[in-house]
């Protein structure tokens, strides 16, 4: 794995509120990175870091191969592209303006062929000449993240993109960011929308101030939570214990519906490919009508309410 | 580096041509600041009292003067506060602009038209007076020793009302009140170009050239201040932790 992100022990302290906490990850070349977090977990903080926005008060980084400081930070600039959560575009510019602008401030050569192909890429090619303040909350967002494909970067630094937008609009701007991995960007996506999460994201970052964990979603489910079946039957078990004690790779059972029509069982299991076939033997033997059987999955939100602590809990 | 500050100057320009308070700020006040001293000055007549004349003389020479300090006021106190509105800082900020290059881009945006109206209404009120008023009380307008002190005012004081509005803009969330500070902390040198032109302090060339000096040296300083305070992390995140 090639990091295109390798963060060691950074910390952000705003007077005596540490907003970060000796937060440690590395992001590969070219995978979108998911950064979650309840509201002021430090998302926002970390991404201005590593935007050099916002200086550490401790530990360090590299960002597209260039030491997060003051001499690497001009340079961190030219390779990355931040997206904050507000679009921040000029509202009485046009589109077209607001690109030519960024792009000059990069210093881009072949400006409109760089803007045509920005533009293209978000379908607002016939949009260019409408000033940003006419647009929807939706296709500010495009413009937005054409700004930031003018540059090729290295490192799309994305932060809650989606924020406010309806899922039509939600669902272009996803398809948009998967389209940027595809070509071989790295996308580092803060947000708390868990859905788009698990939908996008080849790794994930837990964050509550502190880093809780980091990995692929299911390498974090695997982590977190036993393996379980779920088993629906039409009525209530005579005697469940009998049923399942003893069945081969079945460790527990508990009584998920608590006597209620249709009856639902969770089963603890090693495996649920070994255990499933023995527990619909000793079902039908049982005489039960089956109405489901089958691995009970659980969440990156039930991951996230896991490891984000009590204040992601409130929030939901 | 100049196509940083060419960008950011010709941004602030067309954001400026667009902002409607902006074009009313500019366009207002010079009329007004033109129309009523020329009206003061066409209204005498030849065989004015000399004493009149040179009031009315030094209170029309006095008026333009307040056109390089209220118009650049109002652009500057916009600059940054505008930005902050907009949320359009933080993506700016994360380019490889550098915080001189934004600064000065945004000051060469203001003083530009800010000393051309001034200088064109200046010009437009002496060639009005020429061909419009008496010859004496021409004479007089053209020949008053405060005239070629406050052509070297205008964009010295310019550049004092464009760095303290700025500075202002940058610690202040809000425009409208960007605007009203801007105004108010621009008023100190319009004061000593108050007393020059009234001649409360004699206009000599030795006092004027003094003055111009040291409002000049002040510029300069203001302009490193300023700078200092476009610091990133204080323009983005205010000493506070983000909420996100």
């Amino acid at each position: 794995m090639t990091a295109t992100i390798e963060v060691s022990h950074l910390t952000k302290k705003f007077g005596g509120r540490t907003a970060v906490a000796d937060v440690s990850f590395t992001v590969a070349r070219g995978e979108i990175f998911g950064f979650l977090g309840p509201n002021g977990a430090g998302k926002t903080t970390t991404v201005r870091m590593l935007g050099t926005l916002v200086a550490p008060t401790s530990g360090s980084a590299v960002v597209a191969g260039v030491p997060l400081d003051r001499a690497g930070a001009a340079e961190i600039r030219r390779r990355v592209s931040v997206m904050p959560e507000a679009p921040g575009l000029y509202r009485r510019l046009t589109v077209r303006e607001n690109l030519e602008f960024f792009a000059r401030l990069y210093g881009l050569p072949d400006r409109d062929a760089r803007i045509r192909r920005a533009l293209e890429s978000v379908g607002l090619s016939d949009r260019a000449q409408d000033p940003t303040g006419s647009l929807s909350k939706g296709l500010r967002q495009r413009t937005a993240l054409a700004r930031s494909l003018l540059t090729d970067p290295a490192v799309l630094f994305l932060d809650e993109p989606t924020s406010g937008l309806d899922p039509a609009a939600s669902v272009e701007v996803l398809n948009l960011i998967a389209d940027m991995r595809d070509k071989g960007t790295t996308v580092f996506l803060t947000t708390h929308r868990l859905d788009e999460a698990e939908r996008l994201c080849d790794r994930v970052a837990i964050m509550n101030t502190s880093l809780r964990a980091v990995g692929k979603p299911g390498e974090l489910r695997a982590q977190l939570f036993s393996r379980s079946l779920s088993v629906i039957t039409a009525a209530p078990l005579n005697d469940p214990a009998r049923v399942f004690l003893g069945l081969p790779g079945v460790r527990e059972w508990t009584d998920a519906s608590s006597g209620s029509r249709p009856a639902g069982y969770l089963l603890t299991v090693s495996d649920p490919a070994l255990a499933a076939p023995a527990v619909t033997r000793a079902l039908v033997a049982a005489e039960a009508d089956v109405l489901f059987i089958g691995e009970s999955r659980h969440t990156l939100e039930d991951v996230y309410l896991q490891l984000a602590g009590p204040t992601a809990k409130e929030e939901r | 580096m100049m196509t940083r500050i060419g960008a950011v100057m010709l941004k602030e320009l067309t954001e400026f041509r667009r902002n409607r308070l902006i074009v009313i700020t500019a366009a207002v006040l010079p009329v007004v600041f033109l129309v009523s001293p020329t009206a003061s000055i066409l209204s005498l007549k030849a065989t004015v009292l000399s004493s009149v004349l040179q009031n009315r003389v030094d209170a029309a020479l006095f008026f333009p003067l307040l056109i390089p300090v209220f118009v650049p006021a109002t652009m500057a106190a916009y600059s940054v506060a505008g930005e902050r509105e907009q949320g359009t800082l933080e993506p700016v900020l994360t380019t490889p602009v550098s915080t001189v290059e934004f600064v000065a881009g945004k000051a060469a945006a203001i003083f530009l038209p800010a000393i051309g109206i001034a200088y064109l209404v200046f010009g437009v009120f002496v060639a009005i007076v020429q061909f419009g008023a008496a010859a004496a009380v021409a004479t007089a307008v053209l020949n008053a020793p405060q005239l070629p002190a406050e052509l070297v005012f205008i964009p010295l004081l310019a550049a004092w009302a464009i760095w303290v509005g700025l500075a202002i803009s940058a610690r202040t969330g809000e425009i409208r009140v960007a605007q009203q500070l801007s105004v108010l902390a621009s008023l100190p040198p319009v004061a000593i170009a108050a007393l020059l032109s009234f001649h409360v302090i004699s206009p000599t060339f030795a006092v004027a050239a003094a003055l111009a000096g040291g409002l000049f040296v002040i510029d300069g300083a203001a302009c490193f201040l300023v700078a200092r305070l476009f610091n990133r992390e204080w323009l983005v995140a205010g000493g506070k932790a983000a909420t996100g």
